[in-house]
Parts: structure tokens; C-alpha cells; sequence
């Protein structure tokens, strides 16, 4: 049984204006919502505070329970339904504010147990304090960080097989960042250093495949980030988990096609490099939709009965898959094209050039 | 059968063999009296926080106040040393957290007061106040090693307070570990009582005798007139039926005349009359004698029993008492009264604690999560097994096959390192089932594309699982690294989901390149099927 018959020939880097629009347009959205909202919507993990999962055993409207809370000064709390319908299961969320955190927990059970009988049941408990909220915060940043470096090394050296090269970037990488941190860079900001710090030396080295991946990367992330800002889910550390999970696991779908054309390019020299790169993802089409498919469907088991506490997770990996299909497919090749595109017409501009200075 | 294939084979069967093995004390609960005398492995596999239900706790000890407390004794030894030397002092006080003033009263004796702060308290710089008095004002500061060192003790102390006090509570296999920055790490599994264990945990715990100030009045030192030496500190007592608080207050002489580390028990008695619990104590033999002779010296006087900075009790004293016993009453509970004896016979703690994180789950929760955990499992496992026999036919069998061998595998390998399961590490092992499958397709397509080629069926597989292996290793070597940075980087259960996303990789490329390898070569070459169905 086949899905993609052999000989299959979609022009997928034909389509590319199409596509190139939908993706800045889904990025600039992206940006636009996290503007508005003012940053992503940190959990309790990054932003401090008390966190309460309770089920009561029968139906209870959320001003019902604001009322049981007013007892104990927190009917400022937000609350929110969780997990199934029917289960009256609901979320308080109690924000980092002056008040002693420790010990919230429990003033807000006693509260809740006072106003709604022994019959409520307080599933979990979640207290970070500012200190700890902090030092989770670094070290989410210090793992996208480090991640980001290896991985950048690993492109470039992997795919131009220019290991040399890649430590060379690596250095300046490490250099530069250290450098800034000194003048007191925040990590958020460092990040993005790096990230530009790395494309540059992408472009400067003409490592055409690495940009091309970690474009591809950036675009997959911001969506998927964008996505999370819009149904205004929150960012916890198993969130920051799964967006690493969906980089190492996007990457997987570049590479492959990368590799792909690189060996058709040895092959076909002749041939120009949109058709190669045309010929390529279409050979490499059954694979990836088939394996995108088999992860989607486990994920999409695990969103819809894995539980309210790894629904979100769920959602991340959902949403990043998508997404990664999609940008190995129609983002990352098109930048090469276009970056091929630039360096033959800059080699044609210097040959004429050349021609026009000695003829 | 060739050589070489019975060996991978062979391989092969024992790695699996073995995982097996380490997997069966997970699934049965009770182990047959033979295993453990074949030394197999025995224990289950360790579950975390968010599946077993229980508490986190993340403390932080306030190691300035331990600070402080040792200058403090260090202020009382110096004025002993002055004593015995016949240093007369105008001043002598702690000033702020880290320094000692001292001002003799005649300069002749800053020279023997020098000698004395360099050879007895070698942890303090010496240092003249500049001035009119330097040649008899002089501050002692605290060397930064040494506050370090006072620091660190201070979090070992509380540390091993702690395990006592947990130890004495009952609950099983708790962990208690330092961490950096004068943190200490508790996990509870199992805890049900969570206020009764945070309260048993966060109690200083501080136990004073301190006499009461008879020669002064408690509504002059409430208008603001403290008298030099006194203090006032509140008995605060809960009305059962209003709840509100009253607080008493008491004026007490400052200095401690007894503490509580003098205890060698404390136990929970029933009063006979009124029928409720109180905490009778014993002291040790110094502890007794001092006992004896504060109260043989003041009879009449009371003795406030303090804890913790608050009045419990200040019975009047009317005789000299000896053999060492003492009394704490109260409206306790009988779980109170039980909690305080824990705490009295674990010691006090060197400093506060405060509870920086906290992260509580309940024995239910832990469950259901577990249950739809594996219901998804199961669930996205069958139908990417059906799938991949629809599609790939009888060697889409044998990647289900791989596939369920990677489970066993996997689940094998953590209990054989000892590593907590957690929910997101359920997540990995089903993303690992969804990209397990990846390598497999990758040859599948590789062969597929052989045989379109028109080569035979061996020809096909050899070359499919060549050519389809650079490939294979690449794709998921990115997936490692992040789980590389992830475990690095994450605690509890994003950890969790890090060691099992990389030891479902590593188990998925194992059964893909080796053993599917070993099935194909076995129907195909061995036996020597004509017809490859894939």
C-alpha cells in the first residue's frame, strides 16, 4: 500500500511565494499577539505564586468560589476550569504578591474545605517562590541557550561537513555572548544575540544549509510560541521541554531532506537546483508525511486522553509537529534556492563585471 | 544458519533478555522467594512525585540568623574572658550581623585584650576604633571563612534536624538533600498530612527557660520603658470556639537560663484530671543539674517556658526540683502534642527555614494520571501497529514487532539506572513509539525504492538498511541533544522526561538497525522467502 506513488512530481518550491507568505504572516501574527498580551503567559514556574487544582464533588460556579476565598483575602485569585468537562475540577491561581506565599496552599484548602464540605478535594499544589521562580527562569534560558549552540555547531559541521568551520563558530559564538554578558546582557537578551550572532556567521561562512535549517527552526518556534500566546495557555517548564523537543525533532525532517538533495545535486550537476530540490522533497515525501503521521497520531492520543496535567504539553508537541512538517517541507529548501539564487546571479554580476573591466 | 547471523542473534536475545528481567519486579508484586537468591534485580521502578503522589519541598535556611546566633555566644564568652582576666568593660555588644564592639574601661588593658582576641577568637579581625578611644575601643569582625564555615554547619545542622524529625514522623523512603545556596531538598512520596508535615518540618523549634522580671512592670515596658536587660515576648493562646487569637503579654529577664538542648526526651502524656495530652520532658545530667539549681535559687519566682519566641507557660516555682523533669501543657491535640515531642527530641533547628517551593500531589491525581497516562499509550501504540501492518504489510509486522521490543526495552533501561518515571516521561515513551517508528520507514522507503530498482529481495535489504543508517543516526542525534540540555538543565519531572526520550532513542536505534536487521535476514536469507512484502 502506497500513499505517494513513486514518480509523484508536486511542484512544492514553485508554490513557494504562496508559502513564504503564509509562514511571514504567520510569524508576524505571532509577534503581534505577544505584543499585545505583553509576553508570553508564564506559569507559576517562571512567574512566582501559588497554584491550586481542587475537585469538588458537585457543580460550583467560579464567583461561588471566589466567595469561599474572600474568607482568606484571595478573592483576587484567577480562577479557571481544568481538565474535562464534568469532572468540576477547577484552577486557582494565586499571583506573586506581597503575601507569604508559604502556607497559601493550605489557607486556601481550609477555606475551600470550610465553604464546600470535606467533599472537596485538593488534587495538587504548586508554590514557587520569587527566588526559585528566578532561578527556574535562568536556567529554562541557559537550556534554550545551550541548546542552540550545539545545535548550531552540529548543523554546520553535519551538513557542510566543514567541522573546522563549525568550531570556528562556535568560538565566535561563545566569544561574542560572553563578551556581552559581562556588560550585564540579560539572558533573554543573549539569546537573541546569539541566534543573530549565528545566522550571521551562517551568511558570513556561507554555510547555506545551516541557515537554511535554522531559519527553518526560528519559524517553527515563534509559530508555535504565537499559537500558545493565542489560546492563552501557559508557559511552564514542561512547555520549554516540549518547544526543545520540537527543535531536536524538526531538525530531524530538514536533515533528511538536506541530505537528499545534496546527494541528488552530486548526481544530477547538470540539472537546475529548484528542480533537483523539487525532485528531492518529492522522494522524500512518503517518508515524512508517514512519520509526521505515526508521531501525530500518539500525540494526538496523548492530547485527547492523556489528562488535564500533560494537555498542554500535548498541545506543544500538536502544534510543533504541524509546523515542523510544514517548514522542512516549504521553508527551509526555499531559502536555500534563494540563497543559491543570490550567489549565482553575484557570481554572473562578478563574471560581467570582470568581462566589463577587460574587454 | 550463518555464523554471523546467530551471533547478532544471540546478542540481541540477551539485551532483551535482560531488560526483561529488570521489568518483572515493576509488574508483579510479589517476587517469588527463589529471585532474590539468583541475585536478580528486585526493585520496582522508582515512580516520581506526579505519579506516586506526595510533597516537594524546597527550604531555605536563613544562615544570617545562624550567624547572629554565634556572635551572640561568642559576645557571652568574651565577657566571661573579661571576667577571669579582670577586664573592667564599659561597652560590649553585638553591632549588626557581623561585628563585636568592646570598649574597655582603662587603656592600659587594650594591650592584654589584644593578646586575648588574637590567640582565643582567631575568626575575627582585630581592629582598633579610630579615634579618641582607639587604645580601648576595638571591633571584632567576623572573617568571611568563617561566616561561610558557620553558614554551611548551619545548613548541615538543619539538615540532619530535619531527617530526625522526618525519620520520627514516618514516612517511607523520604529524600533529604542539600542543594546550593543554603537550600535543602525534602521529597515526601506518599505524604497525606501535608500541614502537619510542613509544620513539623518549618518549626525552629527553639526551646528557652527564661525567669520573669518581678521587679518591673509589664504595662510601664508596654508604654515603651524596657527595662535594660528584659523583654517582652506574648503568650498567645486560640479561643477553640471564636478562633481569634489573645496574646498575653509577659516581661522576662533576657538571658537564657536553660534551652532545649539539654533534652534527652520528650514524651506525650495524658493528664488525668482534665484528660488532655501535655509534653512531660527529661533532661540530661547537666541539664538536670542546672535545672535544679535555678530553681533551688529562685523559689517563688516564675519560670517562663518559651518556645519559639513565645510564651507557653510561666508556672511559679515552688520548690527546688530535681531530677531533671519538666512540663509543657497547653490546649494541644493529641497530633500537636505528638508533633511538639517530634520536634523537641529532634533538637531545634540552628536557623530558620523558610519554604521557598513547594509542589504537593495528591494520592488520587497521581493515580488517574498513571491511568490515562497508559490508556493513551496503549491506545496510539495499536493503531500505529495497525498502521504500519496496513501499510508495510508483513514487514511492517516486524517493525511492530521493534516496536514493542523498544518498550520493553525502555522500561527495562530505567529500572535498570534507577531512573523516576514521571507523566511527561510517559509523554517521551510515546513520542519515542511515534519516532521509533521513523527509522524503520526510513529503511522501508530505502528498500522499496531497491526493489522498484529490480533488485532481489537480499540485494533490496542490504542496500535499504546501508544506505537508510547514516541517515537514521543523524535525524535522531538532534533529538538527543535536546534531551542532552534538557536533563542538564530541568529538575524532577521535565528530568524524567529527558531520560526517557534518550533511552527510547537509544533503545529505538537498536531495534531498528539490529534486531529488525536480524528478523529480515533470518525470513529472507536464511530461510530464503522469494517474495519481500513490504
Amino acid at each position: 500500500m502506497e500513499f505517494i506513488r513513486p514518480g509523484t512530481k508536486i511542484d512544492f518550491i514553485g508554490k513557494r511565494k504562496v508559502t513564504a507568505t503564509l509562514s511571514i504572516a504567520a510569524i508576524v501574527l505571532s509577534i503581534v499577539i505577544l505584543l499585545i498580551r505583553g509576553g508570553p503567559n508564564y506559569g507559576v514556574d517562571f512567574s512566582g505564586g501559588v497554584l491550586v487544582q481542587v475537585r469538588f464533588d458537585a457543580a460550583r460556579s467560579p464567583s461561588e468560589i471566589k466567595d469561599a476565598l474572600s474568607a482568606v483575602q484571595l478573592q483576587d485569585s484567577i480562577i479557571q476550569e481544568f481538565g474535562e468537562s464534568g469532572e468540576n475540577e477547577y484552577l486557582i491561581r494565586v499571583r506573586e504578591t506581597e503575601v507569604e506565599l508559604a502556607g497559601i496552599g493550605e489557607k486556601v484548602s481550609n477555606a475551600l474545605r470550610a465553604e464546600f464540605g470535606a467533599g472537596t478535594e485538593i488534587r495538587r499544589v504548586e508554590m514557587v517562590g520569587p527566588k526559585v521562580g528566578k532561578d527556574l527562569r535562568q536556567k529554562a534560558l541557559f537550556a534554550i541557550f545551550y541548546a542552540l549552540l550545539f545545535i548550531a555547531i552540529y548543523i554546520s559541521g553535519r551538513f557542510e561537513l566543514k567541522w573546522a568551520m563549525s568550531i570556528v563558530m562556535a568560538v565566535c559564538l561563545v566569544f561574542v555572548v560572553y563578551v556581552a554578558s559581562s556588560f550585564g546582557m540579560s539572558i533573554t537578551w543573549l539569546i537573541f544575540l546569539a541566534l543573530l550572532v549565528t545566522l550571521g556567521l551562517c551568511w558570513v561562512l556561507n554555510l547555506k544549509y545551516a541557515l537554511g535549517a535554522i531559519i527553518a527552526l526560528v519559524h517553527d518556534v515563534i509559530i508555535t510560541v504565537g499559537v500558545f500566546a493565542l489560546t492563552d495557555r501557559e508557559i511552564s517548564l514542561s512547555i520549554i521541554a516540549a518547544f526543545l523537543t520540537i527543535v531536536g525533532y524538526s531538525l530531524n525532517d530538514t536533515i533528511i531532506v538536506f541530505d537528499r538533495i545534496r546527494e541528488n545535486l552530486r548526481r544530477f550537476r547538470r540539472r537546475p537546483l529548484a528542480e533537483v530540490m523539487n525532485g528531492s522533497i518529492n522522494e522524500t515525501l512518503s517518508r515524512t508525511i508517514l512519520t509526521s503521521l505515526t508521531t501525530l497520531v500518539v500525540v494526538v492520543a496523548l492530547f485527547v486522553l492523556g489528562g488535564g496535567v500533560i494537555h498542554d504539553f500535548a498541545f506543544a508537541m500538536l502544534i510543533g509537529i504541524l509546523v515542523g512538517t510544514y517548514s522542512s517541507i516549504f521553508v527551509a529548501s526555499p531559502i536555500l534556492l534563494l540563497w543559491e539564487g543570490r550567489a549565482q546571479t553575484s557570481a554572473r554580476g562578478e563574471a560581467g563585471l570582470l568581462r566589463r573591466l577587460f574587454s | 544458519m550463518s555464523k554471523n547471523l546467530a551471533w547478532r542473534a544471540a546478542g540481541a536475545f540477551i539485551v532483551i533478555f535482560f531488560s526483561a528481567l529488570y521489568l518483572v519486579p515493576s509488574l508483579r508484586s510479589e517476587l517469588p522467594s527463589w529471585w532474590s537468591a539468583l541475585f536478580l534485580p528486585q526493585e520496582k521502578i522508582t515512580l516520581g512525585l506526579d505519579l506516586q503522589g506526595g510533597m516537594h519541598l524546597v527550604l531555605e535556611v536563613e544562615t544570617p540568623k545562624a550567624v547572629e546566633s554565634h556572635i551572640e555566644r561568642i559576645v557571652e564568652e568574651i565577657k566571661e574572658d573579661l571576667r577571669s582576666e579582670k577586664l573592667r568593660y564599659l561597652e560590649l555588644k553585638r553591632v549588626g550581623t557581623e561585628e563585636i564592639l568592646v570598649t574597655l574601661m582603662r587603656e592600659e588593658d587594650g594591650d592584654t585584650f589584644r593578646k586575648l582576641a588574637r590567640s582565643s577568637y582567631p575568626d575575627f579581625d582585630f581592629k582598633s576604633l579610630p579615634g579618641e578611644d582607639e587604645r580601648r575601643s576595638f571591633t571584632l569582625s567576623l572573617q568571611p571563612r568563617a561566616k561561610s564555615r558557620i553558614s554551611k554547619m548551619a545548613v548541615d545542622q538543619a539538615l540532619e534536624t530535619i531527617r530526625n524529625r522526618i525519620d520520627q514522623f514516618g514516612v517511607s523512603e523520604p529524600d533529604i538533600r542539600p542543594q546550593e545556596d543554603n537550600r535543602i531538598l525534602i521529597q515526601l512520596p506518599g505524604v497525606k498530612d501535608t500541614e502537619r508535615a510542613i509544620a513539623l518540618i518549618g518549626k525552629t523549634a527553639l526551646l528557652e527557660f527564661k525567669l520573669v522580671d518581678e521587679d518591673h512592670s509589664v504595662e510601664e515596658a508596654l508604654d515603651g520603658n524596657v527595662p535594660p536587660g528584659s523583654e517582652i515576648l506574648y503568650q498567645v493562646s486560640v479561643d477553640p470556639q471564636t478562633g481569634r487569637e489573645r496574646k498575653i503579654p509577659f516581661l522576662l529577664e533576657k538571658r537564657t537560663v536553660l534551652t532545649g538542648e539539654y533534652i534527652t526526651d520528650a514524651r506525650v502524656q495524658i493528664d488525668s484530671q482534665y484528660n488532655e495530652p501535655y509534653v512531660s520532658l527529661t533532661f540530661d545530667s547537666v541539664g538536670a543539674r542546672l535545672f535544679e539549681q535555678i530553681t533551688g535559687e529562685n523559689i517563688k519566682r516564675r519560670l517562663a517556658i518559651v518556645l519559639d519566641n513565645k510564651v507557653n507557660s510561666a508556672p511559679v516555682i515552688q520548690d527546688r526540683i530535681s531530677g531533671g523533669r519538666a512540663q509543657i501543657t497547653g490546649r494541644f491535640t493529641m497530633d500537636e502534642a505528638r508533633d511538639l515531642a517530634i520536634v523537641l527530641r529532634a533538637g531545634a533547628l540552628p536557623a530558620p527555614v523558610k519554604i521557598i517551593e513547594e509542589r504537593t500531589v495528591g494520592p488520587s491525581l497521581g493515580k488517574d494520571s498513571i491511568e490515562k497516562g497508559f490508556k493513551s499509550m496503549i491506545i496510539g501504540g495499536v493503531l500505529v501497529i495497525l498502521f504500519m501492518a496496513i501499510y508495510y504489510g508483513f514487514s511492517g509486522v516486524i517493525a511492530d514487532v521493534a516496536l514493542l521490543l523498544n518498550i520493553v526495552l525502555i522500561m527495562g533501561g530505567l529500572a535498570f539506572f534507577g531512573a523516576t518515571l514521571t507523566l511527561p516521561g510517559i509523554a517521551g515513551m510515546i513520542l519515542t513509539i511515534g519516532m521509533s517508528v521513523d527509522a524503520n520507514v526510513l529503511i522501508f522507503e530505502r528498500i522499496r525504492e531497491e526493489v522498484r530498482l529490480g533488485k532481489t529481495p537480499r540485494t533490496a535489504i542490504e542496500g535499504g538498511f546501508g544506505k537508510a543508517l547514516v541517515t537514521i543516526l543523524d535525524a535522531n542525534i538532534t533529538t538527543l541533544i535536546a534531551a542532552l540540555v534538557l536533563f542538564q538543565f530541568g529538575s524532577g519531572p521535565v528530568r524524567g522526561f529527558a531520560v526517557t526520550l534518550s533511552i527510547g532513542i537509544v533503545a529505538s536505534l537498536f531495534t531498528a538497525i539490529f534486531v529488525s536487521r536480524i528478523i529480515f535476514d533470518y525470513i529472507y536469507v536464511y530461510q530464503k522467502v522469494k517474495k519481500l512484502s513490504i
